[in-house]
């Protein structure tokens, strides 16, 4: 390898940190002044990109001149901030108070919205971009060509950044944003009208989101994936820098920059592995990141958002339990081939939810990536049945191990963070171990996954198979739920209230909340196994970011309050999703705007709605 | 016997010393209160015996082993109870819950998968909450209870682990005058009958002289003075310092405690 090609890999490294910088700078930003983590800033990015492949084209037609590419980027962006302006007054503004998780889910319905909005305005197909007149060619570099929109790229980062300096440091409003992010009650305090503080950076960051994506569009193709993808990266890029940190997301996304241009030549294979063990990295030895700081201690304590009350059975409770297991047992006997299938989705996802939520809620342990437990299990049966040629049997007492084992190793980084960070640290590892399982191809067929993991021939008939499902669902659950009324479900509950009190009467926190991990994990997997086995095959997307939103959405439309809530929620949530799925092509738009109706106007979730009839009564 | 011999500590913070040589004494069933003014090093005195803060030199040993820089929890388990300046508790719980959640890490079963939460150490716990005169508020949420109760209830949870010491940061912060001496009463009644040390850190002279066995005076990190109430207050030393530098508020509250 000569040197020329370092250099001009080097600079490609570069060109990328720009651009994602660009992007996370936004994220950073509004992070640090609303303590909101916003999913949907991959889709202004999205936007942006989009608005871009329509506005140049129509300006260049006037003259093809690099003003007009110009002026056509910076219109879009500033479409794509007003887009900001809308989303802050019409939504954010009702989550500022509300638990972090409901926000994440909410700005995640966001992003399910504009998917579908996007897919219905510019079509399925992928529209590339007009190249930058003036930069089309390519610079000769130590005997290497590079293209010059990449050396116009790589001014672009630090220019933005030297801006947002000179906003943030000699302007009222970049001050106040720096305040704010320091200590926000403070600046509430102060009488600053906080209203339009935060429009006002809803604003910047969208613009800044939409930037990036039009930018983008002379390397790349604007398509309806691109949300997801960028969103992961600026959420590691923020990670690393230190969540509200400008020049924290300038450091973090020149790493990571050079991490990929240079791992790639290395280790092709692994490049999305290697930027996230970078950030499990950093955030082990920097719990806040490079250049971040400690959230300010709450003023006071909270009740927490989660299991508050351990109730047994009653009298209504022992009914309503008795008809749902007659009806589960039922339903072989009376429903169709097709009921039977939802019935037994249901239970596998009533195991998955309710292992979750013995995280989520009683453990305060707000894991953002659990369908990576619930996916590994299903890869470990699948692949033992397909590839290693064992039965159904050894390969369904597998998943669980393997369940267990990869959320006992992600756990023990986890269990040292809380709050968001330990939320983007689950994130981090669901999307490695997808990483995985989608780019090594040989072993686990990629995306399109494999096919033919069957159950044994005994259990080969739905019914069969219903009933063996049933079975290790409801013990699975039933067992779960005897571990949140035993002590250690109480000294989960006890760590979340107050980790200083569960500390001085001698509890080890971290450890306990490592075996709870590693406990819900085990679970998940079970339920990966069997799930893998009901449809016949596995692939990717279960372990991908929208199966663990699926997960928290049960959670949520069941009332993360209650324990028996994420069982109730699963059944609602799947049967809704596999009815309407069907009927419209727009789906996603429904599910993202439920989900935010749920937050918003919803957030006990059906157990709330029960628990309140039953005080009437 | 010294059940509590802390030797020589020192603590900084990069330029800042907040402890200087700090070295005193505690027998089982005393009271020892440390006061001094605002950023004298109490916190950091009293964190560093709690196991929040690690010295940067000197020793703690309790009941002679040496504990200086062990965590809380196994500070905890060797018979150091604490509470805290805003009362730490489990707001999910009961009051009877918080008081049986020590109780069940205290005999090491918070990974027990089988047993019941909630009948668990239950007898042990009306005890020790008929003990701080909290026995018919068991079964409320302990956050309904009023401030003054939930500071009981959290000496409750301190008593849980069988204590041979109780750190007591602030006990009576945030609380009505009233509330307060009963605190202090209650809390010395029972420290004396069952031989626990208490350490304290206060603000309110009252309490501090009306309970503290002796008193343990820190300015800018130093021990200046320590003694009975008695000498402590006749100390010219102490009356220079909190009434030429802590400014009139301070003085207030010395003078009313010499003539209360």
């Amino acid at each position: 390898m000569d040197f020329g090609f370092l250099v001009v890999q080097s600079l490609s490294g570069l060109a990328s940190a720009s651009s994602l910088f660009v992007i996370a700078s936004g994220l950073t930003l509004v992070f640090g002044v609303t303590r909101i983590v916003n999913f949907a800033h991959g889709s202004f990015y999205m936007l942006g990109a989009y608005m871009t492949v329509t506005v140049v084209p129509w300006l260049l037609d006037f003259d093809r001149s690099p003003l007009l590419f110009f002026v056509g980027v910076l219109v879009s962006a500033l479409v794509v901030g007003a887009l900001g302006v809308v989303m802050e007054v019409l939504l954010l503004r009702r989550l500022y108070k509300v638990p972090e998780l409901f926000q994440l889910l909410a700005t995640f319905g966001v992003v399910l919205m504009v998917q579908d909005a996007v897919l219905w305005i510019w079509g399925p197909v992928e529209i590339p971009g007009p190249r930058a007149p003036g930069l089309r060619h390519g610079v000769e570099i130590l005997g290497q060509r590079f293209p010059a929109y990449e050396l116009f790229l790589i001014c672009v980062g630090p220019a933005v950044l030297g801006l947002l300096w000179l906003l943030m440091h000699k302007t009222r409003f970049g001050i106040l944003i720096r305040a704010a992010t320091r200590d926000r009650e403070m600046v509430g305090a102060l009488g600053v009208n906080q209203a339009l503080l935060f429009t006002g950076t809803l604003f910047l960051g969208a613009f800044l989101a939409g930037l990036g994506g039009a930018l983008q569009i002379p390397r790349v193709s604007a398509n309806s994936q691109m949300d997801l993808s960028i969103i992961t990266e600026a959420f590691v890029v923020t990670v690393i820098g230190g969540m509200g940190s400008v020049p924290g997301a300038f450091l973090a996304a020149v790493l990571i920059g050079q991490l990929n241009a240079f791992g790639v030549l290395i280790f092709p294979k692994i490049t999305l592995v290697l930027v996230f063990l970078l950030m499990a990295v950093v955030l082990v030895v920097k719990p806040w990141g490079l250049l971040g700081r400690p959230e300010a201690a709450a003023g006071r304590a909270a009740l927490p958002e989660g299991i508050l009350a351990t109730p047994r059975f009653g009298m209504w409770e022992k009914v309503i339990l008795g008809v749902v297991l007659a009806a589960t047992l039922a339903v072989p006997l009376f429903g169709d081939a097709y009921t039977v299938k939802v019935a037994t989705e249901v239970l596998i996802f009533a195991l998955a939810a309710f292992s979750l939520n013995f995280l989520v809620g009683n453990g305060g342990i707000v894991s953002f990536g659990h369908a990576a437990y619930f996916g590994l299990g299903a890869y470990a049966a699948g692949l033992l049945v397909t590839r290693g040629g064992f039965a159904m049997e050894p390969a369904l007492i597998a998943a669980p191990i393997a369940g267990a084992a990869f959320a006992a190793l992600f756990g023990f980084f986890v269990v040292r963070l809380t709050g968001i960070y330990l939320a983007m640290l689950t994130l981090a590892f669901a999307q490695i171990a997808y990483a995985v399982c989608f780019q090594w191809v040989e072993v686990t067929g990629g995306d399109n996954g494999v096919v033919g993991v069957w159950p044994s021939g005994w259990a080969r008939s739905r019914e069969v198979f219903h009933y063996l499902v049933a079975a290790c669902c409801i013990l699975g659950i039933a067992a779960l739920r005897h571990v949140i009324y035993a002590p250690f479900g109480a000294t989960l509950r006890a760590a979340r209230d107050s980790e200083q009190r569960a500390d001085a009467i001698g509890v080890n926190v971290r450890m306990h909340r490592w075996l709870a991990f590693t406990l819900a994990g085990a679970a998940a997997g079970l339920a990966g196994g069997l799930y893998a086995f009901s449809k016949g095959s596995i692939d990717p997307t279960l372990l991908a970011i929208p199966m663990s939103i699926d997960f928290l959405a049960m959670l949520l439309l069941g009332g993360m309050q209650t324990v028996m809530g994420a069982v109730a929620g699963a059944a609602a949530f799947h049967t809704i999703k596999d009815f309407f799925m069907p009927l419209t092509d727009h789906w996603r738009f429904f599910l993202g705007a439920s989900i935010i109706a749920l937050v918003l106007i919803f957030p006990r979730g059906l157990s709330g709605a029960y628990g309140a009839l039953r005080r009437r009564a | 016997m010294t059940l509590l011999a802390v030797e020589g500590l020192n603590k900084r913070f990069g330029g800042v010393v907040a402890a200087k040589d700090v070295s005193f004494a505690l027998a089982a069933g005393e009271m020892l209160a440390i006061i001094g003014p605002n950023g004298a090093g109490k916190s950091t005195t009293f964190n560093m015996v709690g196991g929040q803060l690690a010295p940067s030199s000197g020793r703690v040993m309790l009941a002679g082993q040496d504990i200086t820089g062990l965590p809380p929890r196994q500070v905890c388990k060797l018979g150091v109870g604490r509470t805290f300046q805003v009362a730490q508790t489990f707001l999910s719980m009961s009051v009877a819950g918080n008081v049986q959640m020590a109780l069940t890490a205290h005999h090491g079963r918070t990974r027990d998968l089988v047993a019941d939460a909630a009948s668990l150490y239950r007898a042990e716990a009306l005890a020790l909450l008929a003990q701080v005169g909290m026995a018919e508020a068991a079964d409320r949420p302990i956050g309904e209870l009023a401030y003054g109760d939930v500071k009981r209830v959290e000496l409750a949870i301190a008593l849980a682990a069988a204590p041979k010491l109780l750190l007591m940061d602030e006990p009576t912060a945030g609380m009505a005058p009233r509330e307060r001496a009963a605190l202090m009463q209650l809390t010395a009644g029972i420290a004396r009958g069952q031989g626990i040390g208490v350490l304290f850190t206060e603000h309110d002279m009252d309490a501090v002289f009306a309970h503290a066995d002796r008193i343990l005076v820190l300015v800018r990190g130093e021990v200046i003075a320590e003694g009975s109430p008695e000498s402590v207050r006749a100390n010219p030393e102490v009356q220079r310092v909190y009434l030429g530098q802590s400014g009139h508020k301070a003085a207030l509250r010395a003078r009313r405690a010499a003539h209360g």
